[in-house]
């Protein structure tokens, strides 16, 4: 035992020698991270390598990799009428930045008012709140529901609403709250300061990285958003980024089979990088802003899969 | 006695119910009152009646549904899907969390990390785009490596028994970062002192896996599962709709409850029978997860769900 004590001192855990089959299986470890990584990486090789390859080749060849012919013509094409994606990226910051603003806003309220022990109804309101998660009105009823009796057809809160709110949320901020000591809750309402002025001024400021964390979960969901574009909006001025990613691919692919169908050369539209184009300049600032704000999303993946 | 108290609550807590508020009431309008409309399933819908005025016609729709064969169809597929997608993408999340947290390069880590949770943060617009890419006839990469390699081109869109193992790779693909970040928080939970401990015992890299790492994430995968059989009849709409879009030779292979919703919902202006696949897969699926969760309930109450 004292022997045993003496060598973890000399040496670090790490350094303990490792056996043939231990290196075999570091080696067969880093070889199939790097692997999926690697393969995680292949899509967005293959649309960068897309975008800047001459139209002419990609209808010879094919995608590759590599670009085969370079050519910014697909960007110069996007950038010479920009109008349409410039008014897509406002419609899709202007839903992005509101819904996120108003959903932290909710959360923090409910996770605020959800963890007060003291609060007669917490356990019923997480119950109302959680049972969305059990059992839902599905496609058919929402939608008609939405349309008939709320009037969300062509409304831009057809976009801001069905997102805001998420009880996957409201768990971790709960979470992130509980964090704050209630003493401190406690003494501030005996010095007189009421519930608003408690969350707002003592709970919200030391909730930043929770606030961060949901806040990027929301803006994350609102820019990927197509799905309710494609059910409630019929006004192209109205669509948001992806939505509008999407129906240009749909154009482009009706286009190209129409085309190929009447026997027209479909090299003659510069659809294929277009494409893809289109895609870089919806994706990149996702790419962009992800490395430095992965750190929140961890936290709340972590903290959400501990169960609520 | 019960109302007084609520009153008592409320006048002594106002704030609080203020500020449940917007969201309880969000919640009711989007969520709770679109609820009702499972009425439908057992009507005959007709707008100008609306939802609530529109005449019962019994079980009529749910005998068209299962009487064209499309709602087994549609059962079967979802069910086969979801059995697949979960198996493959937590299998492959098991695999790299054990993994990077074996790594000890701090770089190589890091990177990889990042580079695998990356396809979460991409939409399914542009995954299809991926997909379209990749597969289609003319310029796909796969037929344009065939095709430098001399060999003959294949068309994927009219080969639909291609598409459950393409579809589960994207699956895959896009949740595997992220299921492997839950992991990984499972198996640091206790990491530390005991895997170096039984490193110092003589135990090996296998042992320390065996009895140490995936007890720790034992729980973790419980809860995993539990989560995805309560949804097991629900197809994840926008990654079928964007890798499959609307190529109708790959319906019968790729067509799950959702999609087929979705696709009568535009198309078709008699909802009676969509309203009996939405009703059916709500009903069925708050009734597996009540079921299995009591189930696991009187097995270990830890690794319920609620």
């Amino acid at each position: 035992m004292a022997k045993n004590d003496k060598d973890m001192m000399e040496s670090a855990p790490r350094k303990i020698k490792l056996s043939a089959s231990s290196k075999a299986f570091y080696v067969i470890c880093y070889g199939i991270v790097l692997l999926v990584a690697v393969v995680c990486l292949i899509p967005f090789l293959l649309l960068l390598s897309g975008s800047v390859t001459a139209e002419q080749w990609i209808s010879f060849h094919g995608f590759s990799l590599i670009p085969g012919e370079f050519s910014l013509e697909a960007y110069g094409i996007i950038f010479k009428t920009p109008e349409r994606i410039i008014r897509a990226y406002g419609v899709s910051i202007f839903i992005t930045a509101a819904g996120t603003l108003l959903g932290l806003l909710l959360t923090t309220m409910t996770a605020y008012v959800i963890s007060r022990k003291d609060f007669k109804y917490r356990n019923w309101l997480s119950f109302f709140f959680y049972f969305t998660t059990l059992f839902n009105g599905g496609m058919v009823s929402t939608y008609i529901f939405y349309i008939q009796y709320l009037h969300l057809k062509d409304n831009m809160l057809a976009l801001i609403l069905p997102g805001m709110f998420n009880v996957f949320y409201l768990l971790i901020m709960r979470t992130f709250v509980n964090n704050v000591p209630f003493s401190l809750i406690e003494s501030a309402k005996l010095d007189g300061a009421g519930e608003w002025r408690i969350l707002f001024t003592i709970v919200i400021p030391l909730l930043k990285s929770g606030l961060a964390t949901i806040g990027l979960f929301l803006a994350l969901g609102y820019w990927n958003d197509w799905y309710n574009a494609m059910l409630y909006m019929s006004t192209e001025t109205k669509y948001p980024l992806q939505y509008m990613l999407y129906s240009i691919q749909q154009q482009t692919q009706a286009l190209s089979r129409i085309a190929a169908q009447a026997g027209i050369q479909v090299q003659n539209l510069p659809s294929n990088s277009l494409k893809l184009a289109m895609a870089v300049v919806a994706t990149g600032p996702i790419v962009i802003v992800y490395p430095f704000v992965q750190k929140y999303f961890i936290a709340g993946i972590t903290i959400g899969s501990v169960k609520g | 006695m019960k109302k007084e108290g609520f009153f008592d609550e409320f006048k002594k807590n106002k704030a609080l119910f203020a500020m449940a508020a917007p969201a309880f009431i969000l919640v009711l309008v989007m969520s709770y009152f679109p609820m009702s409309g499972l009425i439908l399933a057992f009507k005959e819908y007709r707008y100008n009646l609306g939802v609530f005025g529109s005449p019962f016609n019994g079980l009529q729709n749910f005998g068209y549904l299962f009487s064209s064969g499309t709602g087994w169809l549609i059962t079967r597929n979802t069910i086969l899907y979801n059995l697949l997608n979960l198996i493959t993408s937590q299998l492959l999340a098991v695999i790299i969390a054990i993994f990077i947290t074996e790594i000890h390069a701090k770089y190589f880590k890091k990177v990889t990390q990042t580079v695998i949770l990356l396809p979460y943060f991409i939409s399914w617009v542009v995954v299809g785009v991926f997909v379209f890419s990749i597969f289609n006839y003319e310029t796909g990469l796969i037929n344009s490596v065939i095709q430098t390699f001399g060999g003959e081109k294949v068309n994927f869109y009219m080969m639909p028994m291609a598409w459950p193992i393409i579809i589960c790779a994207f699956n895959a693909w896009k949740w595997t970062g992220y299921n492997s970040v839950i992991y990984i928080a499972a198996v640091t939970g206790v990491d530390g002192e005991i895997n170096e401990a039984a490193a110092i015992d003589g135990a090996t890299i296998f042992q320390r896996i065996r009895y140490i790492t995936l007890p720790s994430i034992r729980p973790t995968l419980v809860t995993m599962i539990l989560l995805q059989v309560g949804r097991i009849l629900r197809g994840d709409f926008e990654m079928f709709y964007q890798i499959v879009g609307n190529n109708g030779q790959l319906f019968n292979a790729t067509d799950v409850i959702d999609t087929y919703v979705f696709r009568s919902l535009i198309t078709n202006p008699d909802i009676g029978m969509t309203a009996a696949a939405t009703f059916y897969q709500s009903v069925l699926c708050f009734a597996i997860i009540m079921i299995v969760n009591t189930i696991v309930k009187k097995i270990d109450e830890d690794y319920a769900l609620f």
